[in-house]
């Protein structure tokens, strides 16, 4: 405390009630806006107790001092700028305090060493966390360890990452039994789901009949004697201080400085009806960083991020320094990127999601958001970027793309207003997360199933679990879990006569190592600069140019030689793939990109602002708040068809260039949308309406075909109603995720976080695509013949809440429930000349395989009869 | 030519240097002058192979596969059986053969014969696995072997596990499928657990140096396709 007086710095009242209450034992979780100096504080008490004088000397260069304070970061870059931040205070101040890091990066002698003589705090990420957590001298490591650091914990818990997390405390709350949890967030809706997650949880015992059933003779037999030992007792529980006993960490808030200054960028013009590049606002955008000093201006997707970034150079006529920032650019660029922008060099900066978390960036003066904000939560910590000292305000502007996005702009504009927060629920844990925790638990030491299972539930996340579930994931990891058990002699893990599941041999553990964590890259291939264009017509081109970056394989796989498409800030041609990299070269000055669209930002319309859209529009007095351009879109909209009630539905048919049209707006998001589509379509196809194409986005969707719906809905009135109704999610979602390559993507995911099948590595490049295959294989066959397996479960669950959107359409289909609003229109409605936009924008789905296979077989007929 | 039997299952009649051949979706393949049914790379036991290096696969590939044939069995009821190759994954697939499995295939081979050929998988098959062993066969010109000889040759074959690609505004599909260009035929992959091998990969495109028709197999027939159409990885 002293070093900070000397340097006229005074500790902040959240500071100094954090720095209590952890003195006093507690867990504690600490909500700040960015800016608060929230990670400093979560070191305060640390720093404090080590500069102690009663604190016992390091033994140095003995056997090494003991592990006291981790600290967890989503990012590796964070745990490194933390480290160099809080180096400084601690050899200014000349206290005897190690500090070092563990990320990927960390030679391996370094790491032999850390588990050797540990430093007194380390950071690391939640990977390194699991991998240490499953080292055979990991209860050694840990067993003296005070205090744990989560930081930006609200952005973990939302992903897998959270429950590999969850499950790593839950086992470090028992190796070190005086151990406390300090959570850092950013505000969310629901602090409550934080403070449970940072302390054990005692989740309401299994009721007598789980424990009989779990007991019973025949499914003893069946869990091959996992059920054998559960009649000892459970292990002995510290006595926890009162807040803990209720199962929350204390809470200290602190409350939001300075309100943001936050509006709509207007620029006069109207603005399209469809889009998502806000080319019209480029100008204006470009006036604004002239005036700031430093913008980040963010977007959606890393295709807006190429546009913008193009848009804002071409008009670029002071040549102020302008970079761009996405996940796909080569790793190198993007660094360079970083310390410029630390450094001060940089006017703006383009960017997607890649900057919303983390480093501070220097004096951003500014933030610009192009496009739909998608979530209050999420529009706010952008927001934050800017000014980070919380007492002056944030200053921002939120530009739409399009028409429809004015309302969204206006619905997230109200919500920060109110300082509203929509932070997604939290989690059930995953079952394949929990599979691989598993695995590396018998990796350190042999495991008691009863106690792992109880730890395992005292994890927030896992409070769901039942004994049943818990069993099959350990069956999965021992020996696949298969009805037909025919692999006892392959198991992973075994229980030895002692009732203790082992780990079978050092070749398995090393197996774990290498599969660790939750974050399964999409499959990327690289994009190469082709040295030399075309000699000669046809001829191959030579490669050996720069390395631009990464795109994703789905995508390049639907490139055609020829084809041209944004990236890394240029429009590149098609040239095709050459060992497994994209060849491409430069298009002359002025080339529009022929392929619309790559996919890369995946944030669908939070269910909060939607509400509040759908709200807008059904309520007349709000427009007064709106742009004339529209109101007047509004009102033609309500001429021409019907603006919908708040919780309806509205369905509008219509015929247009030959085809019957069906457009809905259910403003669910385009996940969701995306897949209803596939749904509606399997429907119109079984009542003969032959459908051949849909698009969807965030606001809604539109399905067309040959067969006319309308004159259908007339002659049969519930028709629409019965198009829509809640049983789409029962057979028709079945056949139709026997097929998705989305459910497949899933599965794949899932059986590689379980170790059902081995993680890639650079290097096994020429293997990859028969893995890829063969996943699609195995999800097949397991289908038809085990389809409750726990890694279908997984990927079911998974389905729900990710890119299926499952849950979200299925609570829609539920509201709009006998509040479906039909409209047959002669002709396109104002409203639904924005979705008929997409076409040729989005990507058309709902084809069968079988319908792209013909049109490729009349491509021979032509050329046979031609 | 003999007509062929009245099948519910769209086929593709083709010929291969003169010889009828009838492709079925399942990835059989007919000849109706010899009544013998075809199928390549069968792979069994691939699950177990892979469990045994530790990924714990649904070991259910060996009876889905089993299956696949014996329906397409059931629907030519075939005189001769030939399985070209690669019928076991490994040398210790037929060992690890669970015992519903080994019935299964012997009821299969009741009252028909049936020739394994061998491959570069299962080189070696124990007697116990009935039927005949043999490296290669011939019926007229046309060798039916594992492994393709190098072009020009008039063979039928499997080995390359052969897959075909089209991409259409802005979607693709990949299926197995036969690969003819009229003299000779390289059969898909019939195992569950097979993964393929594009067909514009040089392995593939260098056996029809005067390029090739791909039957790709979609969800409710066979799609025939030419070469410049079909898209690599």
């Amino acid at each position: 405390m002293r070093w900070f007086e000397a340097r006229g710095w005074r500790p902040r009242t959240h500071q100094l009630a954090l720095l209590e209450k952890a003195q006093a034992g507690r867990s504690l979780l600490l909500v700040a806006p960015t800016g608060a100096g929230k990670t400093l504080a979560g070191f305060l008490p640390t720093l404090v107790e080590m500069a102690e004088p009663s604190r016992p000397a390091p033994l140095r260069g003995g056997e090494g001092g003991r592990l006291h304070t981790l600290y967890i970061s989503p990012l590796k870059a964070l745990a490194v700028d933390i480290a160099r931040n809080l180096k400084a205070p601690i050899s200014e101040m000349g206290l005897p305090i190690r500090v070092e890091t563990r990320t990927g990066d960390t030679p391996a002698h370094k790491r032999a060493r850390q588990i050797e003589r540990p430093p007194d705090i380390l950071l690391t990420t939640p990977e390194q966390l699991a991998l240490l957590l499953a080292h055979r001298e990991a209860r050694e490591l840990f067993s003296g360890l005070r205090r744990v650091i989560l930081d930006e914990l609200h952005s973990l818990v939302t992903s897998k990452r959270g429950d590999l997390l969850a499950l790593g405390l839950a086992r470090l709350h028992r190796l070190a039994p005086s151990l406390t949890a300090i959570g850092l967030s950013a505000t969310v809706r629901e602090p409550d789901d934080l403070r449970r997650f940072l302390v054990p949880q005692r989740p309401p015992a299994l009721s007598e009949r789980e424990n009989v059933a779990a007991e019973r003779p025949d499914e003893g037999r069946a869990l091959s004697g996992v059920g054998a030992s559960l009649a000892r007792s459970a292990r002995p529980r510290r006595p926890l201080p009162l807040g803990e006993a209720r199962g929350l960490a204390d809470l200290v808030v602190v409350e939001g400085g300075a309100r943001p200054d936050i509006r709509m960028l207007e620029i006069g013009a109207p603005l399209p009806m469809a889009g998502h590049t806000a080319g019209h606002s480029m100008a204006a955008i470009y006036d604004l960083i002239r005036a700031h000093k430093t913008t980040l201006v963010f977007v959606n997707t890393r295709m807006q991020a190429e546009f913008v970034f193009r848009a804002l150079w071409d008009i670029n006529d002071d040549g102020l320094a302008i970079a761009l920032h996405h996940g796909s650019l080569d790793v190198a660029q993007r660094r360079r990127v970083e310390e410029a922008m630390a450094e001060g060099k940089l006017r703006a900066v383009v960017c997607t999601s890649t900057l919303d978390l983390g480093i501070d960036w220097g004096d951003v003066d500014l933030v610009v958001n192009v496009g739909a904000p998608k979530g209050a939560s999420r529009i706010m910590q952008r927001i934050g970027r800017s000014n980070h000292r919380m007492d002056e305000p944030s200053k921002a502007y939120l530009v739409p793309a399009n028409r429809f996005e004015i309302l969204e702009c206006r619905a997230a504009l109200d919500a920060v207003h109110e300082a509203a927060q929509d932070t997604p629920d939290a989690r059930r844990g995953a079952l394949d997360v929990l599979c691989q925790h598993i695995l590396g638990m018998a990796c350190a030491e042999p495991f008691s199933a009863d106690e792992l299972f109880a730890e395992v539930r005292s994890a927030a996340p896992y409070g769901w679990l039942t004994r049943d579930d818990f069993d099959d994931a350990l069956r999965f990891v021992a020996t696949g879990g298969y009805a037909l058990r025919s692999y006892e002699r392959f198991a992973k893990i075994k229980q030895g006569s002692d009732g203790l599941w082992r780990v079978r041999d050092a070749r398995v553990a090393q197996q774990y190592r290498l599969n660790v964590g939750t974050i399964v890259e999409a499959d990327m291939i690289k994009v190469r600069l082709a040295r030399t264009v075309r000699a000669r017509p046809g001829a191959v081109i030579a490669r050996g140019g720069k390395v631009l970056g990464e795109v994703e394989e789905y995508f390049a796989e639907t490139l055609t030689v020829g084809d041209t498409f944004a990236f890394a800030g240029e429009v590149l041609r098609f040239e095709g793939i050459h060992d497994d990299e994209v060849l491409v070269t430069r298009t002359s000055a002025g080339t529009e990109p022929k392929i619309p669209a790559y996919e890369g930002g995946k944030f669908p319309l939070s269910t909060f602002l939607a509400d509040r859209v759908r709200g807008i529009l059904a309520d007349p007095f709000e427009w007064e708040r709106l742009p004339p351009q529209l109101v007047d879109l509004l009102l033609w909209q309500r001429r021409r068809s019907v603006l919908p009630g708040r919780r309806d539905l509205l369905v509008e048919t219509f015929p247009r260039a030959n085809r019957h049209f069906l457009v809905a707006y259910p403003f669910e998001g385009r996940l969701a949308h995306q897949t209803l589509g596939m749904l509606l379509t399997r429907r119109l196809e079984r009542a003969r309406l032959k459908p051949s194409g849909f698009v969807a986005n965030d606001y809604g969707l539109a399905v067309w075909g040959s067969g006319d719906i309308a004159a259908r809905a007339g002659r049969d009135p519930g028709f629409i109603d019965r198009l829509f109704s809640e049983d789409m999610l029962g057979d028709d979602l079945e056949d139709w995720l026997a097929e998705s390559a989305l459910m497949k993507r899933t599965f794949r995911q899932c059986a590689i976080i379980a170790g059902l099948i081995e993680r890639r590595f650079p290097g096994q490049e020429k293997t990859r695509r028969q893995v890829t295959m063969s996943t699609d294989l195995v999800y097949d066959v397991l289908r038809k013949h085990e389809p409750r397996h726990v890694l279908l479960r997984a990927a079911r669950a998974d389905a729900a809440t990710g890119l299926l959107d499952v849950r979200r359409l299925g609570m829609m289909l539920s509201r709009i429930q006998g509040r479906i609003v039909h409209k047959a229109l002669d002709r396109v409605s104002p409203l639904g000349v924005s979705m008929i936009l997409e076409i040729g924008r989005e990507r058309v789905q709902g084809e069968g395989a079988d319908e792209v296979l013909a049109e490729a077989e009349a491509a021979l007929m032509q050329e046979a009869m031609g | 030519m003999t007509a062929l039997p009245k099948l519910r299952t769209a086929l593709a009649e083709i010929e291969i240097a003169g010889l009828a051949a009838a492709l079925d979706l399942s990835g059989a393949l007919y000849l109706p002058d010899e009544d013998a049914l075809v199928v390549a790379d069968l792979h069994f036991e691939k699950g177990s192979a892979y469990a045994r290096r530790g990924s714990l696969l649904p070991p259910y590939d060996t009876r889905e596969t089993i299956g696949t044939l014996a329906s397409a069995i059931e629907r030519f009821r075939p005189g001769l059986v030939i399985a070209l190759g690669d019928s076991f994954h490994d040398i210790g697939g037929p060992e690890r053969l669970g015992e519903g499995e080994r019935e299964a295939i012997a009821i299969l081979q009741a009252g028909r014969d049936w020739i394994w050929v061998r491959g570069n998988h299962d080189h070696a098959l124990p007697p116990a696995i009935g039927g005949e062993v043999a490296r290669e066969l011939a019926i007229g010109d046309v060798v039916l072997r594992h492994e393709p000889a190098a072009a020009p040759a008039r063979d039928i074959a499997g080995h390359l596990h052969p897959v075909g690609k089209v991409a259409m505004r802005g979607r693709s599909v990949r299926r197995r499928c036969f690969v003819t260009d009229g003299e000779r035929c390289l059969l898909p992959a019939f195992g569950a657990y097979a993964g393929g091998l594009n067909a514009c990969d040089p392995a593939i495109r260098g056996l029809f140096p005067r390029g090739f028709i791909a039957h790709l197999i979609g969800d409710h027939r066979l799609f025939a396709i030419g070469h410049a159409m079909l898209r690599g990885d």
